[in-house]
C-alpha cells in the first residue's frame, strides 16, 4: 500500500558533476513509500548517475538525498545494507548453485542462519525450484533467472529495491510473471525503484519520472502524463521530451 | 524470387552427453526486397537461424540458400554478398570509427565512396567521432558504425541480430527508420528482435519461441488470426483485482498489460455486466470493462500456451 506521507527516497538538488560536464543537474524527487516507482531516460540522460547516487555508491557534488532514512553522503554504508538492487547485467553468481548463491548473500546481508534457511524455503516455494536448488544458476532457464534474481534482491527484506532494466530478452508470459512479483513485493511494503527501456512497463508503474540532459522533465502517475503531454501512451510521452535532448549518449 | 529460403532446418548442440536443440523443423521464404522480422525472447533459436543463413554455424538438418546459393556447399560466395551485424558489438575496439570502415572496406576490396548512398544518412551521424576508438563510442553509437560496416560492400542481403537491444526509445525509433530507408535501396532485410512492438514495423514476420514458428505472417494477419474475445479490465484496487479475476469461472487468462488487465475468457463466460457484478461484489469501484482488439503479444502469448505437435 503507498503511503504518499512517508518518502522513502527524498532528493533535494542533487547534483552530480564530472569535470564540466554536469550528469544529474539539481534533480528534485520524493519517492512514497510502497510504491512502484518508474525512472525512464534516454541513453545519456543521466539515469545511471542519479541511481548509483541514490544506491550509495556516488557521493553527490552538492544537493543533499536520503534514501530509507539514511544521507547518501555520510550514511552511504547503511544504505547499502538498506537496499536491495538487481540489474539484468549482474545479480546471480552463474557457477553458484540456487542454494549457494542464497547463502552468500544471505550471509553478505549478515543474516543469521536460521533466516537464511527459512528465507530458502519460502522462495524455493514461491518459484517452484525444489528440484533445481543444487542446480548451477547457468543453467536454469533465463525467466527462472530473472525471477530468482528480484527474489535474491529482496532476500533480507530491505524496505527498497532499485531494479536497473530487469526484463530484457524474456517473453511475454514471463515478463509478467515478473512484473507480478513486482507487485507482490510493492503490496508487501516494499519500494520499487525501476529503469526500462520497456515504455509499457512505465504504465505498470504508480508514477513515472522521465529526465532529459540530466534534469527531471517530467513525473507524475501514467494516466496525468498522457493526459497532459496529449499522447496515447507513454511511449509517444517519451519521445516528445527525449526528442528535445541536446546531448547525446556520445 | 526469394532472398532467403529454409527447409526443415533443424540445430542441435551437445553439451557433454546432453543435447540441446535450438531449431525444430523450421521453414521460412523471404522475398526479394522484404523486411523480415524475427521476434522472440532469448533462447528462442533466433541467433542459431541467423548463423546458419550467413554461413557461421552447419545445420544438423535441412537446407537453406541465401541469394539463390546454398549456405553449405557455397558458403564462400554469400559470404561476399551478404551484410551481417551480430548481437553483440565485433568491431575492432582499439580501431578508430574510420580505420574500421577502412578495414572492411578493403577486406571486401571496395572503397567508403564506391557506395556511399548506402550508408551516407548513417556515417555523416558518426563521422564526427571519426578518430575515435570504436571501444570509447556509445552504445548508440557503435550500432551505426557497426551498420555501417555491415553495409560497406552493398550487400543483397542484410542480416541484423538484435540491433536495438538494450537501445532507447529514440534510439531505436532511429534505427528503424534507417532499415526503412535501406529497404527502399532494394536490400532484403532479415532483423531478429525480443522487442513484439517492432514486429509493427516489418512487412513480414515468424513468431519464435522454443526453436519453433509460432506463425509466420504480415504483422495486420497474425493480429487478425486472434478471433478469440479479449477484454480489458480496470478497477480501483488492481493489485486485488488480479485474483478477483483469477478466482472469476468465466475467465481462462489474466495478463497485465500497463495499468489494466487484459482477459480471455471461457466457456461459463456470462456477460461483462455478470463481471461487473461480481467485482462490486469483491468490493472493487471505478470498474471499466471493455472489449478491445488484441496486440501482437496478445497473440504470441496465445501461441505460447497452445499444444505443439
Amino acid at each position: 500500500m503507498i503511503d504518499t506521507n512517508s518518502h522513502i527516497i527524498t532528493a533535494n538538488k542533487l547534483t552530480k558533476t564530472f569535470g564540466d560536464f554536469t550528469a544529474v543537474d539539481a534533480i528534485s524527487l520524493d519517492v512514497h513509500k510502497g510504491e512502484i516507482f518508474g525512472f525512464l531516460g534516454a541513453n545519456g540522460a543521466g539515469k545511471s548517475t542519479a541511481m548509483r547516487m541514490f544506491c550509495g555508491l556516488l557521493s553527490p557534488t552538492s544537493g543533499e538525498a536520503s534514501v530509507a532514512g539514511f544521507d547518501v553522503r555520510t550514511q552511504s554504508e547503511m544504505i547499502k545494507r538498506n537496499i536491495g538492487y538487481m540489474s539484468q547485467k549482474f545479480s546471480l553468481y552463474e557457477d553458484l548453485t540456487v542454494r549457494e548463491n542464497m547463502r552468500l548473500y544471505g550471509g553478505i546481508y549478515g543474516m543469521s542462519t536460521a533466516a537464511i534457511k527459512q528465507k530458502t524455503a519460502s522462495i524455493v516455494e514461491e518459484l517452484h525450484l525444489q528440484h533445481e536448488l543444487n542446480s548451477l544458476v547457468k543453467t536454469l532457464p533465463l525467466g527462472w533467472k530473472q525471477k530468482l534474481a528480484f527474489s535474491v534482491a529482496i532476500f533480507h527484506n530491505p524496505p527498497l529495491v532499485f531494479l536497473d532494466e530487469p526484463t530484457g530478452g524474456v517473453d511475454p508470459i514471463t515478463r509478467r510473471e515478473f512484473w507480478e512479483m513486482i507487485y507482490r513485493a510493492a503490496n508487501a511494503g516494499t519500494t520499487v525503484f525501476v529503469t526500462t527501456h520497456y515504455m509499457d512497463e512505465a504504465e505498470y508503474c504508480n508514477r513515472v519520472c522521465i529526465m532529459v540532459d540530466g534534469k527531471i522533465e517530467a513525473m507524475d502517475t501514467p494516466a496525468q502524463l498522457r493526459q497532459q503531454f496529449r499522447a496515447q501512451g507513454m511511449e509517444d510521452v517519451f519521445l516528445q521530451l527525449a526528442r528535445k535532448a541536446k546531448r547525446s549518449g556520445d | 524470387m526469394y532472398s532467403i529460403t529454409a527447409h526443415n532446418i533443424g540445430k542441435e548442440y551437445k553439451n557433454g552427453k546432453a543435447v540441446v536443440t535450438a531449431l525444430r523443423d523450421v521453414s521460412l521464404q523471404v522475398k526479394a526486397g522484404e523486411l523480415f522480422g524475427l521476434i522472440g525472447p532469448d533462447g528462442a533459436g533466433k541467433t542459431s537461424l541467423l548463423r546458419i543463413l550467413t554461413t557461421l554455424l552447419l545445420p544438423t538438418k535441412g537446407t537453406a540458400s541465401v541469394a539463390g546459393l546454398d549456405v553449405v556447399k557455397e558458403y564462400k560466395k554469400i559470404r561476399q554478398k551478404i551484410g551481417y551485424m551480430p548481437g553483440r558489438f565485433s568491431l575492432y575496439q582499439d580501431l578508430s570509427v574510420q580505420e574500421n570502415l577502412d578495414f572492411f572496406a578493403s577486406i571486401f576490396n571496395t572503397s567508403i565512396e564506391a557506395n556511399y548512398h548506402l550508408i551516407k544518412d548513417i556515417y555523416e551521424q558518426i563521422a564526427p567521432f571519426k578518430h575515435r576508438k570504436a571501444g570509447k563510442l556509445s552504445g548508440g553509437m557503435k550500432q551505426k558504425l557497426a551498420l555501417s560496416c555491415a553495409l560497406i560492400h552493398k550487400p543483397e542481403v542484410l542480416f541484423l541480430d538484435e540491433p536495438t537491444t538494450g537501445v532507447d526509445v529514440v534510439s531505436r525509433k532511429e534505427f528503424w527508420q534507417m532499415l526503412q530507408h535501406l529497404k527502399q535501396e532494394g536490400l532484403s532485410i532479415l532483423v531478429a528482435t525480443p522487442y513484439m512492438d517492432e514486429a509493427a514495423l516489418c512487412d513480414r514476420v515468424a513468431l519464435m519461441q522454443d526453436g519453433r514458428f509460432l506463425q509466420i505472417n504480415t504483422p495486420e494477419d497474425i493480429i487478425h488470426s486472434y478471433t478469440q474475445p479479449l477484454w480489458s479490465v480496470k478497477a480501483s484496487s488492481m493489485y486485488a483485482l488480479l485474483q478477483h479475476l483469477r478466482d472469476y469461472s468465466g475467465i481462462d487468462t489474466v495478463f497485465p498489460f500497463g495499468e489494466t488487465y487484459h482477459i480471455t475468457t471461457s466457456h461459463t463466460w456470462q456477460s461483462p455486466e455478470a463481471l461487473h457484478q461480481y467485482l462490486q461484489q469483491q468490493g472493487q469501484e471505478q470498474i471499466t470493462i471493455q472489449r478491445i482488439t488484441a496486440n501482437i503479444e496478445d497473440v504470441f502469448m496465445h501461441l505460447m500456451n497452445q499444444p505443439h505437435d
